[in-house]
């Protein structure tokens, strides 16, 4: 445990070593966009929204997983960040089938807020409507791989809070996406335990309750830190 | 000073927009003796007329009428509005795109052929019927578009947050939750 001093957007700011620059700026109030982020579990740096500027380094670093440093100086806001987190956004919208109107998650998702707060008033790529398919075989749950950002918070809640190692990512590039055992129907999957970790920790209308219809997917994300926190603090308590 | 010359445009899209235009409720009122609506499927006007200031196109681009008419009203507007989620990025016209990006045989068949319970075969009435396009797309691909206003249907505050701005003279720019889609 050694403390590092170092700036973020002009603020002195001093965290543990082994704080991440996330964290740090969270620390004293300064939100940077995430989308792959889950408190609780580890960071992988999958959505690259958290990019930020460190002078000195030429290329942008994710907050989520970059340790700080002692004398770092960080920016957070840019001209330069915008413009990277606006493609990126656009990207992720063109990449599968987003339509907000129909979907089990509008106003209560994460990447349509995050596209609203970070301005994207609309998709400067081409769609490229990819076919993908909706799994209803669990008798609890259902998966919309159209929706999918592929951030696997779903897959991290799966291992590393259930401990159940249901969910998985297959394929490469495009074609990747999460599995459920040895990429068979959900429903026929043995290790899942049925928690629901997986849908209370996804951003989007990927993962849902069966049952649910337009804008009705709401999330408890309570009942993830409730857990985390049992599992850190050894107590339980909300 | 002259009113402003408007036009509203309803192309693939379901007419949502456009109620939602009427939900401005009185400020149609304040709107009437500030714009002159010129062409719109409220007023009674059948050929796109010569000089437009501002046009709000509802709707995807679907069929070869759609994208007729954009052309005519990029060349002879000012300012072009995306009016809602389907002219902004396809939205649920633009579903048929996930049938491949060539889809317009295969959803004709879908729906007029393996569908039909009486009487399959594809509708074609060149000259009545237009031709759908091979794949549905927001208007921003396929002319210029000036502004994006989201929303499915976009709120009346919003439509009129953005016209408010028109008015003024000042460049329009919605922000934070004016701009959400859905
Ligand atoms: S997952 Fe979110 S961004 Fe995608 S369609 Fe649903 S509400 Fe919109
Ligand atoms: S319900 Fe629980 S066990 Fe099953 S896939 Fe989701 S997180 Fe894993
Ligand atoms: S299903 Fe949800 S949580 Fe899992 S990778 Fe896709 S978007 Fe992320
Ligand atoms: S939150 Fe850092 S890369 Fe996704």
């Amino acid at each position: 445990m050694a403390a590092r001093t170092f700036t973020i957007d002009g603020k002195h700011v001093s965290a543990d070593e082994s704080a991440t620059i996330l964290e740090a700026a969270s620390e004293v109030g300064i939100t940077i966009p995430t989308l792959c982020h889950l408190d609780g579990v580890y960071d992988v740096g999958a959505c690259r929204l958290c990019l930020v500027e460190v002078t000195g380094v030429p290329k942008l670093l994710p907050a989520c997983t970059t340790r700080v440093a002692e004398g770092m100086d960080i920016n957070t806001d840019s001209e330069r960040l915008r413009k990277y987190r606006r493609m990126t956004l656009e990207l992720l919208f063109a990449e599968r089938n987003h339509v907000c109107a129909v979907c089990v998650a509008n106003s209560h998702c994460e990447l349509q807020t995050l596209a609203y707060t970070l301005g994207m008033d609309h998709v400067r790529y081409e769609y490229t409507f990819p076919r993908w398919p909706v799994d209803n075989t669990h008798s609890l749950f259902g998966m919309d791989h159209n929706r999918c950002i592929m951030c696997t918070r779903c897959v991290r809640v799966c291992w590393h809070i259930e401990g159940a190692g249901t969910k998985n990512v297959s394929g490469r590039g495009a074609r990747s996406q999460v599995i459920s055992d040895l990429n068979q129907p959900w429903g026929t999957s043995e290790t899942c335990t049925r928690c629901g970790k997986c849908v209370m920790s996804c951003p989007t209308g990927a993962l849902f309750a069966k049952g649910v219809t337009v804008s009705e997917m709401e999330r408890d994300r309570t009942k993830l830190e409730f857990i985390v926190t049992a599992r850190e603090k050894k107590q339980w308590i909300a | 000073m002259d009113r402003l010359k408007v036009a509203t445009v309803w192309l693939g899209g379901c007419s949502g927009c456009h109620m939602s235009f009427l939900d401005l409720d009185e400020f149609l009122i304040d709107l009437a003796d500030r714009i002159e609506l010129v062409y719109s499927p409220v007023v009674d006007v059948k050929a796109y007329p010569a000089e437009v200031d501002v046009c709000l196109i509802e709707g995807a681009v679907c069929n070869a009428d759609n994208l007729e008419i954009l052309h005519t009203i990029r060349k002879h507007t000012r300012v072009l509005v995306a009016f809602g989620d389907c002219a902004v990025t396809g939205n649920v016209p633009a579903i048929r795109n996930q049938l491949g990006l060539r889809n317009d045989e295969n959803v004709l068949q879908r729906a007029y052929v393996e569908g039909a319970q009486t009487n399959p075969g594809v509708p074609r009435e060149p000259g009545i019927v237009p031709a759908l396009l091979p794949r549905v797309m927001p208007i921003h691909e396929a002319v210029h578009v000036e502004h994006f206003l989201p929303g499915c249907p976009p709120p009346a505050d919003r439509i009129k947050a953005l016209l408010t701005q028109v008015l003024s003279g000042t460049e329009p720019r919605l922000e934070g939750a004016q701009l959400k889609f859905g």
